[in-house]
């Protein structure tokens, strides 16, 4: 069968499409449906990018590399090649010997170097040295050390003013 | 404010000014986002996106920027009134499929939208006119920065901010610019420059977005990589290379109106006669056409319309404007006659 556009290749993509509730079947060759739609488009774009790219830098079996599974969202390496979307943010480290490349490939870098958010690892770290203070504040109250208990508390002060203001309203 | 009231009013980054408006119709910059609670929103259950939904829409809400901002809960819409904001630039056609828990925030002047539960989390959007991907970095960090103190984000010190596809993960950050290159087109230059803009690691699209083509002589230009490097090299990049396109397109302007002066006004002139006398035009015969009115705009062929009223047309004339501007549905043939009579109206 020839394509429905040129009329001059071999027709190898097979459509329907709803216009106005009609129903019209398609068949077109490669480079007209490519040029048919946006989706296509997009649909052809990804599936090359992760086919070619997906099993880079691995040298695991194919079948073992689709089995990896993320053990926050049950995702597997074989999904994400399918549907070229990961699952949740803890594919990234889950798939991490496969991403690594990809994302190589596709940004010539592998690692952030631009903005951090305000809620994540600095506000994390800032509880953590909290909850370290909170400790040593009880430990110098029991032992009676009050010139020390006082300097940690103002220390605790400093940091709740600062959570507070970047913590927002 | 109702989508009837967007409908009423002019959406400021058509207003055709700022840095090289004549050349650069307008700048847009997203960030892509996500919560660090649920997984992205195509492997969420619908308790999980009602939640983000709900989430963010009160966090997005009561940024500085977004206070006075309207929320949109995009099943409750229209199919005509879903594909009317697709068509002023503020969702994604994407946006508009599978709805049930999807929602859109818009800010009165139409400057910022953020999507919520599109393929991430959230998508935020800020339109300029003209080249402004600095200013709209301004804004948008802004608007970040004040969401990340409500929302934590999906965020690793290695990968950056993660996103549901691996090509925006990093800085989540994709600049991009409508380039009006009627010049370059008309001298038969266009392929060079694009070829050089895509070997310096850009994408280039037609009008429509992704995998359209590029009709009226617009083409989106926009990063591809958004991990390795700051936000702010990113701006510069793109700035940098557009301003070398700008300079050239700018060049073979002159030298049309120095060389060819009667080629350009013939086409000029013939669009102008064409779109004042239509009673049925397509959709892309109108774009090509305005094309050449807003090029005779520029060069001082045509005196009496201004370039906002052009970029409004560019987008006044889509499907869904002509229905709303109708008040009823209209099929492909009426749109047809609806759009000749909106641009009879406009252009005299």
């Amino acid at each position: 069968m020839l394509c429905d556009i040129c009329g001059k290749v071999e027709a190898t993509v097979h459509l329907t499409e709803i216009v106005n509730d009609k129903m019209t079947k398609l068949h077109l060759c490669e480079n007209c449906a490519r040029e048919k739609g946006a989706e296509m488009e997009e649909h052809f774009g990804l599936n090359d990018l992760m086919s070619g790219l997906a099993d880079l830098g691995s040298n695991l079996e194919p079948a073992a590399m689709n089995a990896i599974k993320c053990p926050s969202c049950g995702f597997t390496y074989q999904d994400f090649k399918k549907v070229g979307r990961l699952g949740c943010g803890n594919c990234y480290e889950a798939f991490k010997k496969q991403l690594d490349p990809l994302l190589k490939r596709i940004h010539g870098a592998n690692r952030h170097i631009g903005k951090v958010p305000l809620m994540s690892g600095e506000i994390a770290s800032e509880h953590i040295e909290l909850q370290d203070l909170k400790a040593k504040l009880e430990k110098a109250i029991s032992a009676e050390e009050f010139e020390d208990a006082a300097k940690i508390r103002d220390k605790i002060r400093a940091i709740n003013e600062k959570m507070k203001l970047n913590g927002g309203k | 404010m109702t989508i009837d009231d967007l409908m009423k009013q002019d959406s400021e980054w058509l207003k055709g000014t700022g840095p090289n408006a004549d050349i650069v119709m307008s700048s847009r910059m997203r960030l892509a986002r996500n919560l660090d609670k649920a997984p992205f929103s195509n492997r969420s259950d619908s308790r999980q996106l009602e939640a983000v939904l709900n989430e963010v829409r009160d966090a997005a809400l009561s940024t500085n920027f977004l206070r006075g901002a309207t929320f949109f809960r995009l099943k409750d819409l229209s199919e005509v009134d879903r594909l009317f904001l697709v068509e002023r630039h503020l969702m994604s056609p994407e946006h508009a499929k599978n709805t049930d828990y999807k929602g859109l925030i818009v800010d009165p002047k139409e400057i910022v939208s953020v999507m919520i539960n599109e393929e991430d989390h959230l998508r935020i959007q800020v339109l300029q006119s003209g080249l402004n991907l600095k200013e709209c970095w301004r804004i948008i960090d802004s608007i970040d920065t004040d969401l990340s103190k409500r929302l934590p984000y999906a965020y690793s010190a290695k990968w950056g901010y993660l996103t549901a596809c691996p090509t925006n993960a990093g800085t989540g950050l994709r600049g991009s610019v409508m380039l009006h290159l009627p010049a370059l087109v008309f001298v038969g230059q266009i392929n060079k420059i694009l070829q050089a803009i895509a070997k310096l690691g850009l994408n280039i699209r037609g009008f429509y977005g992704e995998g359209t083509e590029a009709t009226g002589n617009i083409f989106q230009v926009s990063n591809q990589a958004s991990m390795g490097m700051t936000e702010n090299d990113i701006v510069d990049s793109i700035d940098r290379i557009i301003n070398q396109a700008v300079r050239r397109e700018e060049a073979m302007r002159e030298s049309l109106v120095a060389k060819n002066k009667e080629a350009l006004i013939d086409r000029v002139s013939r669009a102008y006669g064409t779109l004042r006398s239509a009673h049925i035009i397509s959709s892309n015969e109108t774009i090509t056409l305005l094309s050449a009115i807003r090029l005779g705009v520029d060069l001082g062929v045509i005196k009496n319309l201004d370039r906002r009223m052009v970029n409004e047309l560019f987008i006044q004339t889509q499907p869904a404007h002509l229905q709303k501007l109708e008040g009823k549905p209209l099929n492909s043939n009426e749109r047809d006659v609806k759009r000749a009579s909106l641009i009879r109206k406009n252009i005299k």
